[in-house]
């Protein structure tokens, strides 16, 4: 029996957005059809993973998470260059956690250092997050994108409430935005025209949907990414049409499923293989929902996911 | 074939008497043709227009049970491509694998793993659903054995699968009362299978080679009279199983191509031997389509994740998943423990319980019912406020369990503390941080 294949009109692409310089600078975006939906159109660029790297040695984490960074936390640029040689990353994410002016507050001066070191120290495409506390942020990233001019870091989240000081900074010393929005299409639609208002190119911006692990909302984030690609692919909206990137890790990790133990709750099974599934299976739903990047942690889950993405895309 | 909005409005009764809830024929046609209403809300309609319309009002996917009682799974009855659209309807039956070569005890161990790896979580309990026996052997005796061993230690339902009609009859003898997933017709099986299906009622999946095959095979079964069929492609790696989900919840929403309007089935144990990769796959044809996932076995760490990812993707988008109004112990607190209050959100309420959590302070959590709203929400909404959450702190007993007067209130609701200390008289309202991360800092520097 002849089967008509039923096929989505899609009117518009996801802008390709280059990242990082030089040899490792990476493309993302550029789809023209639904994630993975290759029988109806193209996907040129793979999406990427970023490893974490944090800027102090995390406190909190289950030692699933730990184990793969043993000896090297309190060496941010060791840390970096571990994910590169050992575990292959493509890009990495530096977590500005020790800025927060509720945790150690370290000054702008510091971070910048700190964040100057390890992009020295790395060839691949360096994203740089902040602590999501304007007023912090817009002074440390005032710091962090001039030591850094010339560098094109990523640098995150840029919020409608600091997006004009990050915003100017970026365009100053060339480094792109991830537009961060609270899981709301018309907000991110909106913070992506006050930025093209301001002067960002288009070419200078990513969009940050603010994800959740499963569990914890996944399901919000999954259909705000679904609807933005709805809207950038079906119906012409180029204020949707960026790459989007994904802040997973820190999400899967907290959650008290990721840190229970097998000895106190038998049915939650090995605490390791959990964690690594509970980030691996969170990054694979952000996958099909229309991820672009996404900010990873342990090195098994990345694996998992590459090597999903390319049985996704094998010929 | 599916009937336009013309061809039904021709076989309705055409008085426009209004009494299935639109106003006219024509316009309730419209409805019946795009799914949204059913031909059952005319009272009017003739028994022969009822039969012509019959397919043509169906659902475009069909729904089909699986199993009885209490343990009746059921799936398919889906109308969307996207959940924002409108909601998934349906979750997928996940399935663990028994094979009729293995051991007793290696049996046993997979029915206790069925019963026991189940997780309570906001008021519901989640588990998996269906047990697959497959024979292996090709022994007739051996699969009926296995089958009937299967269907006596466990209540949830079941799915033989064999390719060898005889093998299946054999496996049904045990369980036809459970009306099990018959797998399944193929090319060649087709006519017995169909057979088979008839005579005890139980539902049947289709097995082709392509996507065509398929669509010959269940109009087979359709011909027969046949409705509750589940489709298995038959692709074996991810990308094509992947498409071929989408092109057949497509097909069936989007052209209303009948012969693929069933829900599906998919093996991820026979994509991959890896159990990471398998829950991988699994993570994904939850989202994307699956009507029964089929697991080579069960492992808490992925079964899991799994199962709150399939209720978190199944939720309805215009209804927010709420925990149940009461008082909640974390670690295990004692008669001077810290007193906080929160909204019932299920968000809400797993984050601050996680960050107590993290804080290894034991702590009472008290949560109000506030219709499922966030802090800052229900707080807007006038549904977290000082009259309403006195009375609820008066009545929950959270009295009783402490010797302190001391309530830690969210920092979003912080001008209800005036009013609170009104309501509770000898009570001292402290306003708490904003914001949950806040909270483990919050509580380590608590005393009572």
């Amino acid at each position: 029996m002849a089967i008509e294949i039923p096929k989505t009109t899609y009117t518009g692409k996801i802008k390709e957005i280059k990242l990082g310089k030089d040899e490792k600078a990476v493309v993302v975006g550029g789809e023209s059809c639904y994630p993975f939906y290759l029988f109806e159109g193209e996907m040129p660029h793979l999406p990427r993973i970023a490893m974490e790297v944090y800027d102090s040695p995390p406190e909190e984490w289950p030692e699933a998470a730990l184990e793969p960074f043993a000896g090297i936390t309190d060496d941010p640029a060791a840390w970096a260059r571990k994910c590169i040689d050992d575990y292959g990353a493509e890009m990495l994410c530096l977590q500005l956690a020790s800025t927060d002016p509720n945790g150690l507050d370290r000054g702008a001066k510091e971070a910048a250092e700190v964040v100057k070191k390890v992009a020295d120290a790395v060839d691949v495409p360096l994203i740089v997050w902040g602590t999501a506390n304007h007023d912090k942020d817009v002074e440390v990233f005032r710091k962090v994108t001039e030591v850094c001019h010339g560098k094109n870091l990523i640098i995150g989240p840029v919020e409608e409430g600091d997006h004009k000081q990050l915003g100017a900074a970026a365009i100053g010393y060339q480094h792109t935005v991830a537009a961060s929005t609270p899981i709301d299409i018309n907000l991110a639609k909106q913070l992506n025209i006050l930025l093209g208002n301001l002067g960002v190119p288009d070419e200078l911006i990513v969009m940050d949907p603010t994800v959740s692990g499963i569990g914890y909302g996944i399901e919000y984030a999954y259909s705000v990414m679904e609807r933005m690609r709805m809207a950038a692919l079906t119906q012409q909206d180029d204020k949707l049409q960026f790459p989007i990137i994904c802040n997973i890790a820190k999400e899967v990790w907290k959650a008290k499923e990721a840190q229970i133990s097998e000895k106190d709750d038998p049915t939650m099974g090995d605490a390791k293989k959990r964690g690594v599934l509970l980030e691996a299976m969170s990054a694979m739903c952000l996958l099909i929902a229309g991820a672009d990047v996404l900010i990873m942690r342990h090195p098994e889950a990345i694996k998992l996911v590459k090597d999903m993405m390319a049985e996704l895309t094998a010929a | 074939m599916a009937l336009t909005g013309i061809e039904i409005f021709k076989l309705l009764p055409k008085t426009n008497c209004g009494d299935c809830g639109v106003p006219t024929c024509l316009a309730f046609a419209m409805s019946l043709a795009s799914g949204k209403v059913e031909l059952s809300a005319c009272p009017h309609v003739s028994e022969e227009a009822k039969e012509k319309l019959s397919e043509a009002s169906a659902p475009p996917i069909l729904p089909v049970t699986i199993g009885t009682g209490d343990r009746a799974l059921k799936i398919g009855g889906e109308t969307v491509m996207f959940r924002h659209e409108k909601r998934f309807e349906n979750p997928p039956g996940i399935a663990i694998l028994i094979k009729d070569t293995m051991d007793d005890a290696e049996v046993s161990a997979r029915l206790d793993k069925f019963k026991n790896l189940q997780y309570e979580r906001v008021g519901l309990t989640l588990r998996p659903d269906l047990l697959a026996v497959k024979s292996e052997s090709g022994d007739p005796q051996k699969f009926e054995s296995v089958v009937g061993k299967v269907a006596q230690g466990s209540d949830g339902g079941i799915i033989l699968m064999s390719d060898n009609p005889d093998v299946l009859a054999a496996g049904l003898k045990a369980c036809a009362d459970r009306k099990p997933l018959i797998y399944a017709a193929t090319k060649d099986s087709v006519d017995k299978v169909a057979g088979m299906a008839k005579e005890s009622s139980c539902p049947v999946a289709v097995k082709g080679s392509s996507l065509e095959e398929v669509a010959e095979l269940t109009e087979k079964l359709t011909q027969a009279g046949l409705k509750n069929i589940v489709i298995d492609s038959g692709s074996r790696n991810p990308r094509q199983a992947l498409e071929d989900q989408i092109i057949i919840r497509s097909a069936a929403l989007n052209k209303k191509f009948r012969p693929l309007g069933f829900p599906t089935i998919i093996f991820p144990c026979e994509i991959t031997g890896d159990p990471m990769k398998e829950a991988l796959l699994a993570s994904m044809f939850v989202a994307k389509y699956g009507g029964i996932i089929v697991l080579s076995d069960f492992y808490g760490e992925s079964l899991f994740p799994l199962l709150v990812e399939r209720m978190n993707i199944f939720t309805d988008p215009q209804r927010p998943l709420a925990t149940k109004e009461g008082i909640y112990e974390v670690g295990s607190p004692g008669e001077s423990a810290p007193v906080l209050i929160t909204t019932n959100f299920s968000l809400t309420y797993f984050l601050v319980s996680g960050y107590l959590e993290t804080s290894r302070v034991p702590s009472w959590l008290l949560v109000k019912d506030t219709e499922g709203l966030s802090v800052m929400t229900a707080w807007a909404a006038g549904k977290f406020s000082a009259d309403i959450i006195a009375p609820f702190v008066k009545k929950c007993g959270i009295m009783d369990k402490v010797k302190h007067q001391k309530l830690i209130i969210p920092g979003y609701a912080a001008v209800e503390s005036g009013g609170l200390e009104e309501e509770l008289p000898g009570w001292e309202i402290l306003v708490g941080p904003r914001e949950g991360a806040h909270i483990p800092a919050y509580v380590k520097s608590w005393t009572p």
